[in-house]
């Protein structure tokens, strides 16, 4: 038999469901790998390596954070760095320079996270965070969208001519094709929407631009991983069956968007685009499952969950109608984060026996003493 | 995602209870050398022994008394003779040595003669209750509260409602399982005892729907008795707690700082109902109950019918012994169970289950921090915040923890179960409640001291008033006296308070 001393530390319950943060974070990227794989044939090689960098840089500053606050380095395998810079990297733009990938990585764990005290300490989402610094910081880097190359077209660049892509200024790629200047890159729909509409109403512009099929299928330009709904709907599908999210957030936000916009697209369908072109465009998708689903970032309890989803989407309609950046995923996101602890504090969900302020719940009329 | 459920949270522990669930329980246990007894097995006070040392005793026989208030008599469990009273290792992970009567088994296990009884149904309620107290009763479901107290509470109230608990949601325990199974008949009736001695409108018995063959034989069993029906009820944990167990039955919630009687109804366990029909009908004290000894290192897990105060090696002997070495040997489920300091231990009245648990089951890690994932919320049966109750009580803010819902914690441990940073939750909130008990009683203290201090400084007070009053007016008489010179008797105020102004202080 063990000896005393190694049975008394041991206190109820003395059974477990076996989860696991770095399973939650594991699986949480395992959602993320067929929108991430199509990023990787649309792109090709540049964004290969600008994803490598950037998920290697977040763990290496995560590592980093925690030998200079004494902690053990091997907790880096609970993953959740990988994660974050998984994150980053699919919300850049995917021919951006290494140093975009590096640098918002640094800020992501480093402000971001260890700042604040560590895993579950932070007060905002760091992958948002960094991309949200990035994109006030280095507005040409951030919004250069290329023209969707698939890996195999002749037109894409090779391994080589990628590395000088994503670590120099492209060389002879891009400066022989004139590529940046009018070849490769263009404006998203939804930054189309913002720059053409003194020219265009928002109807012509959806018309010329807006197509069905490239909107689901990713085949468009965009963020790495923002670009293809269906990819991300499977993932988010995954995450939802394993109740590693719930469907709070992501629900609201996106009845939300769609009802907010439909309201005003059928008040005036020249100036508002439609729920369709909303809801298929830009990170929404993206960001309604995967970033503001952050555990860390967002409420607790059910209603909470709601009322982040709401605000979260109706911050970013605001944005993208009436705000000076074409998408407002990642200022919605933070400008929610902020709320998360207010709404925590406010939105408890009822106990058992209480009402919703916590007051006990009154007695039944009929249930009375006999005695 | 969405879920329906009949109760909030809860959560779907592995059952474990197949080993065991299809096995007779084993009643021929053969009675161990020595009984130990201990005096503390019932929630409330400890028991009294009445028997000296040396005394011989029969089977049944009274040994020691109920310590007063909220607590339950010791009978033996077999004859033979105490041989000492002296400290045993407690049942209880603190491995505190523990009052307990030494039974020296003479092997023939004479019964004490008990008068005939007649029909139990034609007696009136209160003598019944007090039959269920001289029996020695406890709720054999875990909180081993005394019985006849409870039966007592419930007559003072309108019960509409009886529910026989037969949840067992805690993986692994199968005796409720088994003792549904085996002896429905009996159960039955003792469900209908408690409801003639409450005087309760209505009988339901609760089962999950994991136990098939428990709900057939009930069913069987309760067909010809109107007002008295089987409810199945989903196998969830922890649907055995009462107060989910009642919402999932009636749909009802149990305000706040108030008991299941106030609402009209009142639970017992299954096992609870058989031992108070053993005692009504056969005159049988409690000192034996089903024990389900389990776990993957257990060589032949089993139900086993075991005399209290036999010691666990004994049990686990009688089971095929130990397969592999036990990462935790525990009492009870493992979601609320104990660990045991040793396997010397005995099995007491609130004994449900000995688990030798292997490393795999218990899978113990060491807690990362939060990361705010919010299982333990939708985990949570009682709908609380265990997050941030935790996150107040490690920064000592009791109060803090109090506005998350600390008060309602029912310590189910759901919230544990499911943390992926592995954090021990409910022993956060084990400790607050402690804290907070230690708080409420030493301000307790301090206001009844402040009381007392109040109260004496007042009398002190009244007492040099009435001293003086008493002193004028003497003087006066005196004064009157002279003028008329006669001598007065001394003033009866003075001397009575003085001597009680000196006790108190």
């Amino acid at each position: 038999m063990k000896t005393t001393a190694d049975l008394l530390m041991a206190a109820a319950p003395h059974a477990h469901d076996k989860s696991s943060v770095d399973r939650i974070m594991l699986h949480v990227c395992l959602a993320l790998s067929p929108v991430t794989a199509w990023g990787f044939y649309l792109f090709g090689w540049p964004a290969i390596i600008l994803w490598t960098i950037t998920c290697l840089s977040a763990v290496a500053s995560e590592a980093f954070c925690l030998w200079l606050r004494g902690y053990k380095i091997n907790r880096v395998s609970d993953a959740s760095a990988l994660l974050t810079g998984w994150l980053l990297a699919l919300s850049l733009p995917p021919w951006a320079p290494w140093w975009i990938g590096v640098g918002g990585s640094a800020l992501a764990i480093i402000v971001g996270k260890h700042l604040y005290g560590g895993i579950g300490q932070n007060i905002f989402n760091p992958a948002m965070l960094a991309r949200v610094a990035l994109l006030v910081s280095f507005p040409v880097q951030m919004t250069t969208w290329i023209y969707v190359e698939p890996i195999s077209h002749i037109p894409a660049p090779d391994l080589v001519t990628s590395l000088s892509i994503i670590f120099s200024d492209g060389g002879e790629y891009l400066s022989s094709t004139n590529q940046l200047t009018d070849g490769v890159t263009g404006a998203t729909i939804l930054g189309e929407l913002k720059t053409a509409y003194t020219a265009h109403t928002v109807a012509e512009v959806s018309s010329t631009h807006f197509q069905w099929w490239p909107a689901l299928t990713g085949i468009t330009k965009g963020s790495m991983g923002e670009t293809s709904e269906i990819l991300i709907l499977i993932g988010a599908a995954w995450l939802l069956l394993l109740r590693i999210i719930s469907w709070h957030i992501p629900v609201s936000i996106i009845a939300t968007i769609a009802m907010i916009s439909l309201l005003f697209h059928v008040g005036d369908p020249d100036r508002y685009a439609s729920p369709i072109l909303h809801l298929t465009s830009g990170g929404l998708l993206f960001t309604a499952f995967f970033i503001a689903t952050d555990y860390v970032t967002s409420p607790s309890s059910p209603f909470g969950k709601i009322l982040f989803g709401c605000g979260t989407a109706l911050v970013m309609f605001a944005i993208r109608s009436w705000g000076g950046f074409p998408e407002g995923a990642g200022f919605a996101v933070l400008f929610m984060n902020a709320l998360t602890p207010l709404i925590d504090r406010y939105c408890k969900p009822r106990a058992y026996g209480r009402d919703f302020k916590g007051k006990a719940r009154k007695l039944l009329k009929n249930a009375r003493k006999v005695i | 995602m969405f879920r329906f459920s009949p109760i909030k949270g809860g959560i779907h522990p592995d059952s474990h209870k197949d080993h065991t669930a299809n096995r007779d329980i084993l009643t021929s246990m053969p009675i161990p050398e020595r009984l130990y007894l201990p005096l503390f097995q019932q929630a409330g006070a400890s028991a009294l022994p009445v028997v000296g040392i040396g005394d011989p005793v029969l089977k049944g026989q009274q040994i020691a008394v109920t310590g007063g208030g909220l607590s339950a008599h010791i009978h033996a469990p077999t004859s033979g003779k105490l041989i000492a009273i002296e400290d045993i290792v407690a049942p209880h992970p603190s491995g505190l040595p523990a009052p307990a009567m030494v039974l020296e088994s003479d092997g023939d296990d004479l019964p004490l003669e008990q008068p005939s009884i007649c029909n139990p149904f034609t007696r009136d309620p209160e003598e019944l209750a007090t039959e269920v107290e001289q029996a020695g009763i406890v709720g054999l479901g875990g909180a081993i509260f005394p019985s006849a107290v409870k039966l007592r509470q419930g007559r003072r109230f309108e019960i509409k409602t009886l529910i026989i608990n037969g949840g067992e949601c805690e993986p692994y325990l199968t005796t409720d399982d088994r003792l549904m199974q085996e002896r429905a008949e009996q159960i039955v009736e003792g469900a209908r005892l408690i409801q003639h001695i409450i005087e309760a409108y209505a009988v339901i018995i609760a089962v999950e729907d994991n136990k098939p063959n428990a709900i057939a034989a009930l069913k069987k069993a309760a067909a010809p008795h109107g007002k008295l029906r089987v409810a199945v009820v989903p196998s969830m944990y922890p649907m055995g707690s009462a107060k989910q167990l009642i919402q999932a039955v009636t749909g009802e919630e149990v305000p706040a700082g108030m008991r299941s009687n106030d609402v009209g109804i009142l639970v017992h366990n299954v096992a609870t109902a058989y031992a108070i029909q053993q005692a009504l009908c056969f005159k049988r004290p409690l000192t034996s109950r089903v024990v389900t000894v389990g776990g993957s290192c257990i060589a032949s897990p089993h139900n086993v019918e075991a005399l209290f105060g036999t010691p666990i090696s004994h049990l686990i002997e009688y089971c095929g012994g130990l397969k592999r070495e036990p990462a935790r040997l525990i009492m009870g489920g493992p979601m609320m169970g104990q660990t045991l300091p040793s396997i010397n231990t005995p099995v007491m009245k609130g004994t449900s289950a000995i688990l030798a648990l292997s490393p795999e089951e218990v899978n113990e890690k060491s807690p990362d921090p939060c990361i705010r994932c919010s299982r333990c919320v939708s985990a949570c049966p009682m709908g609380l915040v265990p997050l941030e109750m935790a996150k107040h009580v490690k920064a000592d803010s009791f109060d803090g923890a109090q506005t998350y819902g600390l008060r309602d914690c029912i310590l189910c441990g759901s919230c544990s179960y499911v943390c992926p940073s592995h954090i021990p939750l409910v022993n956060y909130f084990e400790y607050a409640k402690g804290e907070l008990k230690n708080q409420r009683t030493a301000a307790q203290k301090l206001a009844y001291t402040q009381q007392l201090t109040k109260a004496r400084e007042e009398r002190i007070e009244k007492e040099a008033a009435a001293k003086k009053a008493a002193k004028s007016k003497k003087r006066r008489s005196r004064d009157r006296s002279a003028s008329k010179s006669t001598p007065s008797s001394t003033p009866s105020e003075t001397s009575s308070s003085e001597p009680t102004a000196e006790n108190d202080s």
